[in-house]
């Protein structure tokens, strides 16, 4: 395990050493966006309002507070299961370039071909620290597509030290999740043997 | 097309001793919100010990971080407050027991403003969020008339999204055996216990049909993480199913790791000759889960939150 620090704009040569399982702290911008944004996006293509070329997208709905003037707070934000995006993620980098997509659990194989192709990571924040996330969001400076409602605006967030963020996937295509996977299914297996030798309770 | 009826709440009257103890379950859910019980608290920081790799380390250390920050900043813990759930124990001769699901309404209405937490009550079928936190059957509430004395024990539970999708129930055939419960469990750690937020507290059930199965998983998240079944083949299945899935290593949050559960429960009924219904419920992490008792005065003890006063 190794730790970056990443700033927004974020270039290829920045994401070229970092392999699964590093992790990255991020200051910058980070906007967040999740399913009927993808959708809007791809599905619909409407043009996202919102440029994040070279910077970072966070899956998740959070709880903002609405001070007036239009100035807001972030009480609470985490990210929601990142694998509902995986359908649209791929098409998604293509037209945003966006470079890092934060998350909750792992991606697919669309988003691993996104990443090799693109040069983007995937990464997950560790799900159920919404306060201590919030706290690292230092102002939101714009909010789009409010029609949405407040989970699924588009909330940009200007971000210092947001993380810590585990690389899911990296700009070789490498998946965590994937080869955790592999290897949990083999363990259980052989658990299950185990197991059953000892619960014969009906005889 | 016919026009949806939206869901309306108007705050109850209640009696003015309904009314002090929908103002103290109001605190307690603010709190749960918050906080998470004695027992949960001390597993996690047991589990953080186990878990030496730097990457686990940092993953616990936010986590505790977090709980710190949710207690001074008093804001809800977890963005996923969930949709509230009571089990309850209630004497026959308990006073309020008549308005006691208005008590229970009210109070999770007002702790929605206070806390707050998420608006999480998606009305079904007119596929519309109430923008309350109640709706139709929620809070659910799950009553059992315990015996004639005039006090009450009421479980108050929020799980989120992530830990509720893990819940199953199957009801196997006799021939499967408990080794059909075995692989029903291991099966739905790989595929979704992933996702829930690990380290889990995976309730077991086991009973006859679909709806005693997973009733019985979910009241055996309400038991403390170390507790143990008091039928001896079941605490020994509890033993060498939270050996097994600690072995998978899920790690927290997925990553990998030493540890997978906080703890397995079961909780077993009897069951029809026929069938062995099977039922799997589990906590994330962050299991926000507590217990309050009151006697007829409405004196409380609030046993899982050593120190806290309403
Ligand atoms: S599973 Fe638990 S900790 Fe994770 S996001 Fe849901 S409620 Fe929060």
């Amino acid at each position: 395990m190794r730790t970056f620090h990443l700033t927004t704009p974020i270039s290829d040569a920045d994401l070229e050493e970092i392999r699964i399982g590093d992790i990255i702290y991020l200051n910058g911008t980070m906007v967040t966006c999740r399913d009927v944004a993808h959708r809007r996006l791809v599905e619909e293509k409407m043009p996202l309002p919102v440029d994040v070329r070279n910077k970072a997208i966070l899956h998740a709905g959070p709880i903002v507070k609405d001070l007036g003037n239009d100035h807001y707070e972030m009480v609470s934000v985490g990210p929601t299961t990142s694998m509902r995006m995986e359908k649209f993620e791929e098409e998604f980098v293509k037209q945003t370039g966006v470079k890092l997509i934060i998350g909750k659990g792992g991606m697919g194989p669309g988003t691993q071909r996104a990443c090799e192709k693109y040069k983007a990571l995937q990464l997950v924040y560790p799900a159920g620290n919404a306060v201590y996330a919030a706290t690292k969001v230092q102002k939101i400076v714009d909010a789009q597509w409010r029609d949405l409602g407040m989970p699924e605006t588009l909330w940009v967030c200007k971000i210092a030290d947001f993380g810590p963020l585990v690389v899911a996937i990296d700009t070789t295509g490498a998946n965590l999740f994937e080869q955790n996977k592999i290897e949990f299914n083999r363990r259980k297996e052989a658990e299950i043997q185990k197991i059953n030798a000892q619960v014969r309770f009906i005889k | 097309m016919q026009a949806i009826e939206k869901y309306t709440y108007t705050t109850p009257t209640l009696s003015p001793k309904a009314q002090q103890m929908r103002d103290l379950m109001t605190n307690y859910i603010t709190i749960v919100s918050r906080r998470l019980p004695d027992d949960v608290t001390k597993k996690l920081k047991d589990l953080a010990q186990i878990e030496v790799d730097p990457l686990q380390q940092l993953v616990y250390d936010t986590m505790r971080e977090n709980q710190l920050l949710a207690e001074t900043l008093k804001r809800p813990s977890c963005q996923d407050t969930g949709a509230l759930q009571f089990f309850i124990k209630c004497g026959a001769q308990f006073p309020l027991l008549s308005e006691l699901n208005a008590i229970l309404k009210d109070a999770v209405y007002q702790a929605t403003q206070k806390a707050p937490l998420r608006h999480n009550a998606v009305q079904t079928f007119d596929e519309y969020n109430t923008g309350l936190n109640i709706g139709n059957g929620i809070p659910s509430v799950f009553l059992e008339i315990g015996d004639n004395s005039t006090d009450i024990e009421i479980y108050v539970y929020m799980a989120g999204g992530g830990c509720t999708l893990p819940g199953a129930a199957k009801v196997l055939m006799p021939g499967e055996g408990y080794e059909g419960v075995v692989r029903f469990v291991m099966d739905q750690m790989t595929s979704y216990g992933i996702n829930a937020c690990p380290p889990l507290l995976v309730g077991v059930g086991v009973a006859t049909s679909v709806e005693t199965a997973a009733f019985n998983s979910k009241l055996a998240l309400m038991r403390t993480v170390d507790s143990v079944s008091p039928n001896a083949n079941a605490a020994k299945m509890e033993q060498l199913l939270e050996t097994g899935i600690n072995n998978i290593g899920l790690g927290p949050q997925g990553f990998g790791g030493k540890k997978s559960v906080m703890g397995v429960n079961v909780v077993n009924t009897a069951r029809h000759p026929s069938t062995i219904g099977v039922g799997i419920s589990t906590g994330c992490w962050s299991h926000r889960r507590g217990k309050i008792t009151f006697d007829a005065a409405l004196n409380y003890t609030l046993p899982m939150n050593k120190g806290v006063q309403l």
